[in-house]
């Protein structure tokens, strides 16, 4: 997601510093956002152009979190995983100027609970991106139980300039979205581990009878299996309620290392390049 | 319209590629990829990454026409028009 949203802001003529602690990481991302950004005009006839040189440029990848102090707006796309984002969100709130604010892109984390960690949590709103970001003209927002008007006016200046809109909902893990998609998704898992249909049944009946572009299978494998397992942990975690409880058939895939498309399977097979 | 050999050796591959993708047996070379549904707009950015790839050709700016990968037989076309001037 951070090399998607790297996209976005470099299409929209902005400057990036993109952080993650792995070097491997770092580079495909690298790689992702050169493609992605010579080949946007492609399917965005707005979309600039733009030379390697002016990617690299205008980006900086870097494996230091303290990189990130003089900018305007900070976005954490960190794993779904409590401990990085708590470890994140503490060196944040020592480095990040007083009038910076941050952005949560988060699949189902409680905002109000990642604000517990800063000493100013009206500072922190949720936002959720979907992929492909620069593709995707609206994002849901989400008000913290103590997020400020004036933290969603700075979001909404950046999403301004990046030609988005925004629904704002109230902060309870998963939001909208997820909350309801992670259902479909694990629930099709189910249908799939009992023997009631094959993957590719199951995405078409979402797709040619309810008219979605993807079905829950298709989906899942986009986001990455250890991903959705990961959200699922923390809805089921979040409202103790046995209907997040993860499809064992999605644990399983999962510890195969059978995580969707980029690893080249999940539900379905793909050809990595 | 004779097909050479080579014209054969870049179709092939393009609708492998593509076959591979989409979970079907089987594509016919003028068919539509995207209208059709046979794979989303975002599957074009993995198509022409795949082209230079394996045909050793820089897809320009100009060239970032979606008519230019609409199909299997637009794939070729547009191969064998950059691997002429090279």
């Amino acid at each position: 997601m951070g090399a998607g949203m790297t996209t976005d802001l470099l299409l929209h003529g902005l400057d990036v510093v993109l952080v993650d602690l792995s070097a491997g990481k770092l580079d495909s991302a690298r790689k992702e956002i050169i493609r992605s950004v010579r080949f946007a005009p492609l399917l965005l006839k707005t979309a600039p152009v733009m030379s390697e040189d002016e990617i690299v440029q205008k980006t900086l990848f870097t494996a230091s979190l303290h990189d990130v102090h003089d900018c305007d707006f900070i976005v954490e796309n960190v794993t779904e995983e409590w401990k990085a984002k708590e470890r994140v969100y503490k060196v944040l709130d020592t480095i990040a100027s007083p009038e910076v604010c941050f952005g949560m892109n988060t699949s189902c984390t409680s905002i109000t609970m990642a604000g517990s960690l800063l000493s100013d949590p009206s500072r922190l709103v949720g936002v959720h991106f979907m992929n492909p970001v620069f593709l995707k003209p609206t994002v849901e927002v989400i008000r913290g139980y103590h997020t400020s008007v004036e933290t969603i006016a700075q979001l909404d200046i950046l999403l301004r300039q990046l030609g988005k809109g925004s629904i704002i909902v109230n902060d309870y893990p998963g939001f909208v979205s997820n909350r309801i998609s992670h259902l479909f998704m694990n629930e099709a898992m189910y249908v799939v581990q009992d023997q009631v249909a094959e993957p590719e049944q199951v995405d078409a009946i979402f797709k040619k009878c309810f008219g979605h572009t993807l079905g829950p299978l298709e989906t899942a494998d986009l986001i990455g299996l250890d991903t959705v397992m990961h959200s699922l942990e923390v809805l089921f975690e979040s409202y103790q309620d046995p209907k997040f409880r993860c499809c064992p058939l999605l644990r399983k895939m999962v510890y195969a290392g059978n995580l969707g498309r980029k690893s080249g399977k999940g539900f379905y097979e793909y050809v990595n390049d | 319209m004779e097909t050479s050999v080579k014209d054969l050796t870049i179709a092939e591959s393009v609708k492998e590629f593509i076959l591979k993708n989409v979970r079907l047996s089987d594509i016919a070379e003028d068919e539509d990829l995207f209208d059709k549904g046979i794979v989303n707009s975002l599957f074009s950015i993995q198509l022409v990454t795949f082209i230079e790839k394996k045909f050793n050709i820089v897809v320009g700016i100009e060239d970032l026409d979606i008519g230019n990968f609409k199909s299997i037989n637009a794939v070729n076309n547009f191969v064998q028009s950059k691997l002429a001037t090279v």
